[in-house]
């Protein structure tokens, strides 16, 4: 390991001052340290929302309780969704696209190193920015769906969806760009002989979710510029006195919000289709089906939006045609559930941690898939919709769905990423205090929303019958807070005094193990020739159809590892993420600050563009 | 061929059991224990449907709730199946590499696509069914909901109320949603719903309720500050007792006789008041609710409260602390004027 160590992730060995420590990250360029920056920014969002979640289960514990008022209740719903959203499990999803699309597709760093950086300071600002509104005493209260014409001036006066809407723009500059970035790198960037269908199924799963960012996002950013325009400067887009219509919002939210569940779900789906083949140990069942199946969820995905709208009086015709559509979307995601299983039989399964919390994901999404499949029908869904029974169904999707993915996916990583094992009993007792508090606190919600509790409401009335099970939930939630002081725990034990882990700890499959935990900066010395999905796998252990193990490879040598070159670290990215916040807060402030903003901006694009201009030869000093 | 000893670190290992048994204790008790403490006949039940419209969206919910129930067992007895039956065994050799099963997976997918179809055609047929264009026969109510509270009109029948809707049993219904401020969802669970009120744009819902009683309805669609405080009444009754109530709705309101009640009336014709609220033949505000029968109502403001003197005092006294952002302003009533308020508003039943 120590040969490696003067090509540790943007080390600067000269330098060791804390000032260095900290300006190496702020300026690193690295793929795998803004993997670190988007997972641990996700993390502590996570929290804040988590903790966002628990007030209001304390508020809803009882009947006519008293915890919190009407307007805090609001904001903290409004808060929690957006924060889950778009600051949680996006980012949580982002850390590992970073880190791990590189590594899995044998390539030294993402194909726009600088730009990555850029994507993840601005994706900071806009969290910092939506988070300004509590020191402002203005938080976000229109829902994370902020339907019109509620968010409009008229109806919301004060700077609350100001805040909410500039946010999510900024937040969505910052999607846009990685989008664009990750699409490139895997088209790209991929090592000698892997070809489309060689690509790990992670991979795939963030290659549909890339399209999905790049082309879902600019769905709700014309909807957010409609609503600026509505509020800022007087139009009426949606003022329907005026003519407008406010469930032109709704379109163009749905349009992205649907399938923006998918860019939630999908990477998870990839981590799982990832776990289950290593502990399994033998390659995913029908990969290819897999594979297409996360194409068609990704295809499906933008034509189903309306079933979000079955209440609003479409008209028989559209609410079939979207009740078939979304049935269809059924389809390919049972596929992938049968898939799994199909992995797992025959296996020889390893219990260990990244493999409870994929299974959990199983179990859980399994369950979440048929609830929605309930709802994908109008007539039930109009008795659902907007009731805790979807509050339900949507967090055995994205919580028993992404959330297990996701710390599966860090488990499973952790000691490539961080070069130490995380603990494997404390990692157990994480997952069944998360699996016992998850169920207790969403089960129960099915039953409370069938028995009619609607969504959004900071009070009840005692005499409904929803308290038992609304204390209960509550309970349950606090036992999710539980499981994650031990995940914390865990985190904070196996940093200090950890098992080192080796490169390959979970005898896994794919390029990543090839190399060492944590990576070196230039991932590999050497660019792999890979030649089946589970490259490393063959490697080890041969075809299984009496190919033998290949050889290993020569050792690489110092002169080749020196003949590698890295991008330079650059200020660059940071200070344009400032800048652009600075013009974008102006908003809210004064139009001198947006003036300032922008040239500052301009300034900062010149010089991130020119950086590293070199003069034609000739012609420069 | 043997495999290679690999040169990874392991972890001491026990065979699994415990997470065989914990799955499927996590997942059955919490299904058991809920049954157990589960009691659908309640205010808000959306599963003992009263009305024509509750009973045909309630067959499909059931329809699809055994399908998804079945798949449920499936999946999930065969993810136990697999973790105990394919668990590592000590010296177990490393297993087939088994890449995939075509047909197996077109199966699969197929019977996917049949079990859907299987819920699609009663879902198509019980869309068209719900939304069928209004009787001509039937009973017209015009909705309107606003922050935060509803109100009631029947313009065959020229009665305007709030908060309190009266239906007749085994008569169409025909509800009229309109919205003049943002959008809300007109829901009663036990007879069906919901429907979205849309500002400008007349959304229309039918049903024919079955059952006489009462049932709680509630805004569905958040709607701002108090959202959850947007709650409606809908009693239901036989026909001869609905024609008594439209009898007594359309008699225009007795004055008072009580002394106190007097003095409320003086106070109400000589406030504010006058401009929010309808009386008949004393006041034609448009604003705030009709309280031409406040008396005959159980409840008020968004059928938050029982129409006690006492709560209708509290209520004039200061209708935001009741009711967080409420629209009506506070008067700056004193305590006299707000009992001999409320005394005049319950005395007109």
């Amino acid at each position: 390991m120590a040969t490696h160590a003067a090509f540790m992730p943007g080390a600067k060995v000269e330098t060791p001052t804390l000032w260095g420590a900290v300006a190496s990250w702020l300026t690193t360029v690295d793929h795998k340290r803004i993997g670190i920056l988007y997972g641990s920014s996700a993390f502590i969002f996570f929290l804040i929302g988590g903790i966002e979640a628990l007030i209001m289960r304390l508020q809803l514990a009882r009947p006519d309780n008293t915890v919190v008022g009407a307007q805090t209740f609001n904001e903290l719903f409004t808060m929690h969704g957006t924060t889950m959203v778009f600051l949680a499990i996006m980012p949580m999803s982002a850390a590992f696209f970073n880190y791990m699309i590189p590594l899995q597709i044998g390539a030294r760093d993402v194909a726009f190193p600088r730009l990555n950086a850029l994507s993840y300071w601005i994706f900071l600002s806009g969290a910092l920015f939506l988070h300004a509104s509590f020191v402002f005493g203005a938080v976000p209260d229109g829902g994370w769906f902020g339907y019109a014409n509620l968010t409009s001036a008229q109806f919301s006066p004060r700077h609350t969806i100001d805040f909410w809407m500039l946010g999510l723009q900024i937040l969505g500059i910052s999607s846009m760009l990685a989008g664009f970035n990750f699409l490139v790198t895997i088209i790209n960037m991929r090592a000698p002989g892997m070809t489309l269908m060689r690509m790990p199924v992670f991979i795939w799963m963030s290659f549909v979710t890339q399209f999905l960012l790049v082309l879902a996002f600019p769905c709700i950013t014309v909807g957010l510029i409609l609503l600026m325009f509505d509020r800022f400067f007087g139009t009426l887009f949606y003022v329907p006195a005026a003519g407008g219509d406010p469930l032109l919002w709704q379109h163009l939210f749905w349009l992205f919000g649907h399938p923006e569940v998918y860019i939630l779900i999908l990477p998870a789906m990839g981590i799982v289709s990832e776990i289950l083949p290593t502990f399994a140990r033998k390659p995913l069942f029908g990969a290819p089906v897999v594979i297409y199946s996360g194409i068609m969820i990704g295809f499906f995905g933008f034509g189903v939006w309306s079933h979000h709208m079955f209440s609003v009086g479409m008209g028989p015709v559209a609410d079939a045609a979207f009740s078939i559509s979304t049935m269809l979307i059924a389809v390919p995601t049972g596929v992938k559930i049968f898939n799994w299983l199909g992995t797992l039989w025959g296996g020889s399964i390893r219990f260990q941690t990244p493999l409870y919390f994929a299974l959990g994901f199983i179990a859980m999404f399994t369950m979440g898939g048929l609830s929605g499949v309930m709802h994908a029908s109008p007539p039930v869904d109009l008795q659902q919709t907007d009731t805790y029974f979807v509050v339900a169904h949507f967090h055995y999707v994205l919580f028993g769905g992404s959330i297990f993915g996701l710390f599966g996916g860090a488990y499973y990583w952790w000691p490539k990423i961080t070069g130490k094992l995380l603990d494997e009993r404390l990692g157990k007792v994480h997952f069944w205090l998360m699996m016992l508090g998850f169920n207790l606190t969403f089960f129960p919600q099915h039953y409370l929303g069938l028995i009619g509790m609607p969504r959004r409401i900071y009070t009840y009335a005692p005499d409904l019958g929803w308290n038992f099970w609304n204390l209960m939930s509550t309970i349950g939630a606090f036992t999710i807070a539980l499981s994650f002081l031990v995940f914390i725990s865990n985190v904070i034990r196996t940093t200090r005094s950890g098992k080192v882990a080796s490169p390959d700890p979970w005898d896994g499959r794919t390029l990543e193990w090839s190399i060492p935990s944590p990576p070196p900066v230039y991932n590999f010395a050497r660019v792999p020739q890979v030649r089946d999905r589970d490259d490393l796998w063959l490697q080890k252990y041969g075809d299984g159809h009496g190919g033998a193990p290949r050889p290993r490879p020569a050792p690489v040598t110092a002169a080749e590892i020196a003949a590698i070159h890295m991008p330079p670290t650059s200020f660059w990215p940071l200070l344009l993420a400032v800048a652009m916040a600075v013009m974008l807060s102006g908003l809210l402030i004064s139009a001198y600050q947006i003036i300032i903003g922008g040239l500052l901006t301009l300034y900062c694009m010149y010089k991130f563009a020119m950086e590293l201009h070199r003069p034609a030869e000739g012609h420069g000093h | 061929m043997t495999p290679r000893p690999s040169t990874v670190s392991r972890f001491p290992k026990r065979p699994d059991w415990t997470l065989v048994g914990l799955l499927g204790a996590v997942v059955f008790l919490t299904g058991a224990c809920s049954w157990v403490g589960w009691n659908w006949d309640t205010p808000m039940s959306t599963v003992i449907p009263k009305s024509d419209f509750g009973r045909a969206t309630h067959e499909i919910f059931m329809l699809i709730s055994w399908w998804t129930l079945g798949i449920f067992i499936a999946v999930e007895g065969a993810l136990l199946y697999c973790c105990w039956r394919f668990r590592e065994r000590p010296g177990a050799p490393i297993p087939k590499q088994v890449h995939g099963n075509t047909p197996l997976e077109i199966s699969w997918t197929i019977a996917f696509a049949v079990i859907l179809l299987i819920i699609a055609i009663p879902t198509i047929q019980a869309i068209f069914k719900t939304q069928e264009a209004p009787a001509a026969t039937a009973l017209r109510v015009e909705v309107f909901g606003k922050q935060w509270w509803w109100e009631f009109r029947y313009p065959q029948q020229k009665i305007t109320t709030a908060n309190e809707l009266h239906l007749p049993t085994g008569q169409m219904v025909a509800f009229f949603l309109n919205a003049p401020d943002v959008i809300h969802s007109f829901w009663i669970p036990q007879l069906g719903g919901k429907r979205d009120v849309v500002p400008h744009r007349v959304n229309h819902i039918t049903l024919t309720p079955e059952v006489p009683g009462e049932y709680p309805g509630q805004c569905a669609e958040y709607c701002g500050m108090s959202h959850a405080n947007m709650r409606f009444r809908v009693i239901v009754h036989t026909p001869a007792d609905f024609e008594k109530w439209v009898k007594a709705q359309q008699t225009p309101p007795v004055e008072p006789t009580d002394p106190l009640a007097q003095q409320g009336k003086t106070i109400f014709t000589q406030s504010t008041c006058v401009g929010c609220h309808t009386i008949s033949g004393v006041s034609a505000g448009h604003i705030g609710p009709d309280l031409t029968h406040f008396g005959s109502r159980t409840t008020f403001a968004g059928s938050l409260m029982t129409s006690t003197p006492d709560n209708v005092t509290k209520w004039i006294e200061n209708p935001e602390h009741m009711k967080p952002g409420a629209l009506m302003p506070n008067l700056g009533m004193t305590g006299e004027q707000s009992k001999a308020l409320a005394a005049y508003l319950l005395s007109l039943k």
